[in-house]
């Protein structure tokens, strides 16, 4: 076996193999390949073994990186799956979507005078290989204890409960909305970004480990907190039901045909697959020239959509310029080697539309930035008579997300915040005994291993007051 | 999956779907809607609460066949299962003691209008049905909701069958002979031009107009805004603020054009599926 480590090191990562951006861009199946397992191997060689790494650190769910990473140089691929799922049960779809860049990555000492080792694409090789050539094994469990978890939403925190509690032995249930489990995971994050076969396969583990699933169920709905927890025999539940309330702008003509907001046009397409319209029955209107307003991930991930959707021009229309857009630098470069248009410093302030009631135009000023606001980003001004129009007729609304109460207002007990999250203290227990909390409902958007993260630490806490 | 009890076609085009949904039927109350899809390939559509039977555990839909998603559910057997239903969803109607009720129910809207009617008589209500329909042939439960009515007027636009005309002449005359006021609330749903109609017939009298929309609907549960409707000066979402709504207030120009936002694509729908069931 050669020996990686004794070779001078390699300043730069191994490139990960991807589609042409110009076919990619017209395609939803996934852009970037993956490695092969040379691939891998040289890259994971490239980590250095720090005694106390920092990745690890950087990590919400503290994934042993050294540990795995030593794994893949042997050769010993599904070891190195397995090692990661000790800790993170969803590493296929973590690969894929961390932000590693803000995370382990950006911790890596190799980072400090090269480029960091690229440990989110080992992950995804690990789990990728484990699944694909048929090596999940399900790890040992504790005996059943008896005790049942309810989960609320089966999304990244959901799981991540599930997944944890499974293993000490508890009975959960994962209940679940739409009839497909997954949250953001199957409606908001699109096939060429994570192919919804993976979320499959990862919830699928789950399942083979023992957690049960109930879709079509609107918990505050279908069945309450309450009744989870006094009549169903629920010693404890976990909500992490995603922020879901789409954010309009409160414009004229906002309520046109083709204005969308972006969680109606994403789970259309991701969930309802209107993107196989008309094999699959949902429709989406296809415009041909599409306007997303916004500049973070989701807006990043709607347009890209809309390009696939064989649109003729897609332009990001963003308030502030191209140094504040929230979105993810590798999710912006891939937009734009698609093709996606960035206009910065550009608001919409009307819609107008044509007689059968569908977006034509939006009336649109440029903006300028003054003095930074609360969130520490310069503040977006309009330019006094710049008002233009653009031509559009389609127009995507990715300007945030609040908290959607349908859940917390049918459940007495619960602290709000004065935006509607969810009020938690220590290890994500509510105001309400017996209800942990975790990921979007809790914080407002934030990523999938942030979720994790807080589900993690609320089943740990949950495995403590179920034990006492 | 929830099976179908019986599916049978009360009348062209109109289907009742019992459908075995014991949690569901355990919960659900007048006004309440719920989802469906029809199979995997299906679109989450939304309907109305027709009937339940808690002790049976079984719910009861109405509908009418307009494209491919209502095609496919007339379409499935007793024995079958439905990919999806959700629910219950929505308020519920406020069910409260106003003297005279006038329910109008125009075409399908027979259906949900039933459950409220009944739960207003068992509330004390006198209780004053008017239904109506195209023609004689499209007209269904009419026994049911004459059981639950005090008194109980039809019309067909051609005169097939009781008065001829729409149903906003009785509802007109009736509100005009009210001169005590006995009349506390109306509720009227059907198709949206009917329910703006209504919504405009009792205006004049300042009586309160409930009705309840049928939008176009995605999750269901406040996270797409798919279905939102302007009412008075608010935008509200028909699956969690609604269905019901103040007919006065609601936005009825906004209704229709947002109902309109797929004609091409369902036609385009409609003929891969005749083409598809001819071929296959």
């Amino acid at each position: 076996m050669n020996e990686p480590k004794k070779k001078p090191i390699q300043k730069t990562r191994t490139p990960m193999p991807e589609q042409d951006p110009a076919t990619r861009g017209k395609s939803f199946d996934e852009g970037p390949l993956g490695y092969s397992p040379e691939q891998a191997r040289l890259e994971a060689g490239r980590c250095l073994q720090c005694k106390k790494p920092l990745c690890v650190a950087g990590c919400p769910v503290k994934v042993d990186i050294p540990g795995f990473l030593e794994l893949v140089c042997r050769g010993e691929f599904a070891a190195a799956a397995r090692l990661i799922k000790k800790t993170n049960a969803l590493p296929a779809i973590c690969g894929r979507v961390c932000p590693q860049e803000d995370q382990c990555e950006v911790e890596c000492i190799l980072g400090k005078k090269f480029e960091p080792v690229a440990v989110g694409r080992l992950e995804r090789f690990v789990a990728d290989y484990e699944r694909e050539n048929d090596l999940i094994e399900l790890p040992e469990k504790m005996p059943p204890n008896g005790k049942k978890v309810a989960v609320v939403g089966s999304g990244p925190a959901g799981l991540t409960v599930a997944g944890d509690l499974v293993l000490l032995g508890y009975e959960v249930t994962v209940f679940e909305a739409f009839h497909k489990p997954g949250g953001v995971l199957m409606y908001g994050i699109p096939e060429f970004r994570l192919p919804k076969e993976i979320v499959e396969a990862e919830v699928d583990y789950l399942v083979r480990l023992g957690a049960k699933l109930k879709l079509n169920t609107v918990v505050g709905k279908s069945v309450t907190i309450d009744e989870l927890l006094d009549e169903a025999g629920y010693g404890a539940v976990f909500i992490g039901v995603g922020a879901g309330l789409p954010v309009f702008m409160g414009l004229p003509g906002e309520d046109l045909g083709g204005v969308y907001s972006a969680s109606e046009y994403l789970t259309r397409s991701n969930l309802m697959k209107a993107y196989l319209f008309p094999e699959y029955d949902t429709p989406l209107v296809r415009g041909r020239h599409v306007s997303v307003i916004g500049g973070g991930n989701v807006a990043m991930d709607s347009a890209r959509t809309a390009l696939r959707l064989a649109a003729e021009s897609v332009t990001i229309v963003y308030r502030r310029s191209r140094q504040e857009l929230p979105a993810r630098d590798e999710e912006i470069e891939h937009a734009e080697q698609e093709g996606v248009v960035f206009r910065m410093l550009t608001a919409p302030v009307a819609f107008e539309g044509d007689q059968q009631g569908m977006v034509r135009q939006m009336k649109c000023l440029k903006m300028e930035l003054g003095e930074p606001d609360d969130s520490g980003r310069r503040r977006p001004i309009p330019v006094e008579g710049s008002e233009f129009d653009i031509d559009t007729d389609l127009v995507i609304l990715a300007v945030g997300s609040g908290a959607n109460p349908l859940l917390t207002k049918g459940t007495p007990g619960l602290g709000l915040n004065s935006r509607g999250y969810i009020n938690t203290h220590e290890h994500g227990r509510t105001d309400k005994p017996g209800v942990w909390a975790g990921g979007d409902i809790v914080t407002g958007s934030a990523t999938v291993i942030q979720a994790m993260g807080a589900g993690k630490e609320a089943a740990e806490d949950i495995h403590r007051y179920l034990s006492t | 999956m929830p099976e179908i009890v019986e599916n049978t076609e009360l009348c062209p085009d109109i289907w009742q779907i019992v459908v075995e949904a014991p949690d569901v039927a355990a919960k659900a109350l007048p006004g309440h809607f719920v989802i469906v899809m029809a199979d995997q390939q299906g679109e989450r559509i939304p309907l109305t609460v027709a009937d339940y039977d808690p002790s049976a555990g079984t719910l009861t839909l109405v509908l009418a066949v307009v494209g491919t998603s209502s095609t496919k559910l007339s379409k499935l057997e007793a024995g079958q299962q439905l990919y999806a239903l959700l629910g219950p969803l929505g308020h519920p109607s406020e069910i409260a003691r106003h003297g005279t009720v006038v329910m109008v129910a125009g075409g399908v809207g027979t259906a949900p209008i039933y459950p409220i009617a009944k739960a207003m008589k068992a509330a004390g209500n006198r209780v004053v049905s008017i239904q109506g329909a195209r023609t004689a042939e499209l007209l269904f439960w009419e026994e049911k909701l004459r059981a639950v009515s005090d008194q109980y007027i039809v019309t067909t636009d051609d005169g097939s069958r009781g008065r001829k005309g729409l149903v906003t002449e009785p509802l007109r005359e009736l509100l005009e002979d009210d001169r005590q006021g006995a009349i506390g609330c109306v509720y009227a749903i059907g198709p949206p031009v009917m329910m703006k109609f209504c919504a405009e017939t009792t205006r004049p009298f300042d009586i309160k107009t409930i009705v309840s929309l049928n939008t176009i609907m995605g999750d269901g549960t406040g996270m797409c805004g798919g279905c939102r409707v302007r009412v008075g000066d608010k935008t509200l979402f028909t699956c969690v603020d609604g269905p019901e709504f103040d007919g006065h207030l609601v936005d009825w120009d906004g209704v229709l054009a947002r109902q309109r936002i797929y004609v091409a694509e369902e036609k385009c729908s409609m003929e891969r599926y005749a083409r598809v069931r001819d071929e296959g």
